[in-house]
């Protein structure tokens, strides 16, 4: 269903390795409505897979299935060869992170961390040394006697994730694992979080609705809607080649315009569209067919603002300043086009060393080079 | 230029102005607040400890026959004050094996009472906190719906359902199940049962109360750590609810030892328990001041379990804000 024929080259690296867990066409229904639609996803070992979606996508649903709070309605989980769907939460290799971290208020650090061993029944000398361990991990040595509540939402967070390794899980799951901590704290933890997972070599399925965490820390990235998976693939391989309207609009800022095919050649196509005053030019050919309805991705920073008129055939078109927000490094520049479709262009503040930067009802032209656009089927 | 300065002194003015009256609004706030609490403290000084060192004071004095019934502690006599400090009725008490008796009786009652009480009433409890929110309220309902009904009237009908030609013998008689009539009133299983009757719902309410606010997403946490369900109630439900096990046990305890109306409606002669006791000595022998040192002794005994679990409480706080 991909609509570049590039967009397979690249996620075929994905699929080589063999899949460590395998989510198996899974339904989950709540009454008549469906959380989860017939979703397979393979995920292979000791990657970071993130689930992206906002809130009501399906992700925690999902999530919670894999921790085994929710049986699927249909469907099969397997985990490292195993069918685990119907196991009970306590029989699975599986733990989470939970994103209010559910610490147990009346057991201190050390005590919540050796909780899950506990139960395992290991003896008391090991369970005390791989507690000593998590809490040298995590870097909680220091606070071991103390309980939850004496804790920082940040202290609290690395005891909670302390506590979801120690029983080492063949899965990890992360409940928004960030989403309690205040923005500040949230950057500085991200990259932290995901050297502990990569340090302990565990296999590990987040969900969040912030795609700037789901980016930082995934290697790869599952964009969810209305219960389906909409594109799987690397952080870099979604912002680029976005599959869908939906997560072209999903991620990051882009400019959308609506047209259809009226030039179909094996290295390029034109798309004619009505916000824009003349077809677009892409440098590669399509799966489709002439005349098809397809949407363009722009995304901002693609989008070049000058005062002359470009010397390029086809991707311009003249407009006026309408809005400038000065975000110090760039300028996100509102150009008003005469079809009244207004581009935003994301234009870095070096751009305007020789010249004045364009002020506001100044007449501009918008361009971007042949390969900038990405065509969008569906 | 000159505007500019005329700005900002006005701002600091009016900046002025704000913390000024910010800082009268913290004046009167305490104020407002010691009102508040002197509500309570109020209530509890007229009707709590000023009735509680009038019987105090009469339970060190002797017994007289005039109104009221006791000779007075401190009396007039040449311009010196005489305080004449009766200890007799408190070595009497410890004495007589018959007040001993009663004590312990009593203490057993509300103990057993208090047991039965928590087994019944943890789970009970604990199926109204798990229930659907609509439901809860209903549930609690049904719970607080004798309450509607004079007390009295409720140990009426235990007394109407225990009795020889009550409604369970009606029943059993009928069912076949027993050939004659179960002498079940006036024994020590009437009382208990009755005890355990009234006082359910004391136990039920602070532990609903408590159990409502677990936080579900912890026994899914034990879970995903390997917790089977009933051990995760052990390790996690019970400690989290010990506060409500608590306040529920002294509601029921407390009141439980001074028992007077049960024992007297559905129990035996011949067994004694604290409350009987006490009215005896008032209102049969009219000795005020035994039957007030009989309440001090009842005090002291229950401020000893309140004092420790108090005592206890303070102790953990500490000990977590010293690591």
């Amino acid at each position: 269903m991909k609509s570049f024929e590039t967009n397979l080259a690249y996620s075929a690296g994905a699929h080589n390795a063999k899949p460590y867990l395998q989510i198996v066409d899974v339904v989950k229904k709540f009454g008549d409505h469906t959380a989860v639609d017939h979703l397979n996803l393979s995920i292979t070992k000791n990657e970071i897979f993130a689930l992206l979606g906002s809130s009501g996508c399906g992700k925690s649903t999902l999530l919670r299935m894999l921790a085994g709070m929710e049986t699927p309605t249909s469907g099969k989980i397997i985990l490292d060869g195993e069918d685990i769907t119907h196991l009970a939460p306590y029989e699975r290799p599986i733990n989470m992170m939970f994103q209010s971290y559910a610490l147990f208020p009346h057991m201190s650090v050390a005590k919540n961390i050796a909780f899950g061993l506990k139960q395992d029944g290991l003896p008391r000398g090991e369970i005390d040394e791989r507690v000593e361990g998590m809490l040298e991990l995590v870097q909680m040595k220091k606070y071991a006697h103390r309980k939850p509540f004496q804790l920082s939402g940040g202290q609290q967070q690395r005891v909670a994730l302390a506590r979801s390794l120690a029983k080492r899980p063949k899965l990890l799951l992360l409940d928004e694992p960030l989403g309690a901590l205040d923005k500040k704290l949230r950057q500085q933890t991200q990259l932290e979080l995901v050297n502990l997972i990569e340090q302990v070599g565990v296999t590990c399925i987040m969900v969040t609705h912030d795609q700037e965490e789901a980016m930082t820390m995934a290697g790869r990235i599952g964009i969810m809607s209305e219960g389906q998976l909409l594109q799987v693939a690397t952080p870099g391989e979604i912002y680029e080649h976005p599959n869908c309207r939906f997560t072209a609009e999903f991620i990051g800022e882009t400019n959308l315009f609506g047209g259809h095919v009226i030039e179909d050649e094996p290295d390029f196509v034109r798309v004619q569209s009505t916000e824009l005053p003349r077809p677009v030019r892409i440098g590669h050919g399509i799966t489709g067919t002439l005349g098809m309805p397809v949407w363009l991705s722009l995304r901002p920073e693609r989008v070049g603002v000058t005062r002359r008129q470009p010397v390029s055939h086809g991707n311009w078109a003249a407009g006026t300043v309408s809005d400038i927000a000065y975000l110090g490094g760039f300028s996100i520049f509102h150009v008003r086009l005469d079809t009244g479709k207004v581009v935003k262009a994301s234009v870095p503040a070096t751009r305007w060393r020789e010249e004045a930067a364009p002020i506001w009802d100044e007449p501009v032209f918008v361009s971007w080079a042949d390969n900038d656009a990405v065509v969008l089927t569906q | 230029m000159m505007n500019r300065l005329l700005s900002l002194r006005d701002s600091r003015e009016a900046a002025a102005r704000g913390a000024r009256r910010s800082l009268r609004w913290q004046r009167a706030l305490p104020r407002g607040r010691s009102l508040v609490t002197a509500v309570p403290y109020g209530w509890l000084l007229l009707f709590f400890l000023l009735p509680f060192l009038f019987v105090l004071q009469i339970s060190f004095s002797e017994v007289e026959i005039a109104s009221p019934p006791y000779r007075a502690l401190v009396t007039r006599a040449e311009d010196a004050l005489h305080i004449a400090l009766n200890l007799g009725n408190f070595t009497y008490i410890f004495g007589d094996p018959l007040y001993f008796d009663a004590y312990l009786g009593s203490l057993r009652m509300a103990a057993v009472t208090t047991l039965i009480c928590l087994l019944i009433g943890y789970p009970v409890a604990y199926t109204i906190a798990r229930a659907p929110e609509a439901k809860r309220n209903t549930l609690l309902m049904l719970v607080m719906l004798p309450f509607w009904t004079s007390f009295l009237v409720r140990v009426y009908a235990w007394m109407g359902i225990l009795d020889n030609e009550g409604l369970l013998n009606h029943l059993l008689l009928s069912l076949k199940l027993i050939d004659a009539p179960l002498a079940l009133m006036h024994t020590q299983l009437s009382v208990q049962v009755v005890m355990v009757y009234a006082y359910l719902p004391f136990m039920i309410l602070p532990l609903f109360s408590n159990l409502v606010k677990l936080d579900g997403r912890l026994l899914e946490a034990a879970a995903d750590l390997g917790c089977k369900p009933w051990k995760s109630f052990l390790t996690v439900t019970l400690p989290l609810s010990k506060n409500g096990v608590i306040a529920g046990s002294m509601l029921v305890f407390i009141p439980a030892v001074g028992e007077f109306v049960i024992p007297e409606l559905v129990g035996t002669p011949e067994s004694l328990m604290i409350g009987k006791v006490l009215w005896m000595e008032f209102f049969d022998n009219n000795n005020w001041p035994m039957a007030a040192a009989v309440t001090i002794v009842m005090v002291a005994l229950l401020l000893v379990p309140i004092v420790y679990l108090h005592k206890r409480e303070e102790k953990s706080l500490a000990r977590a804000a010293k690591h």
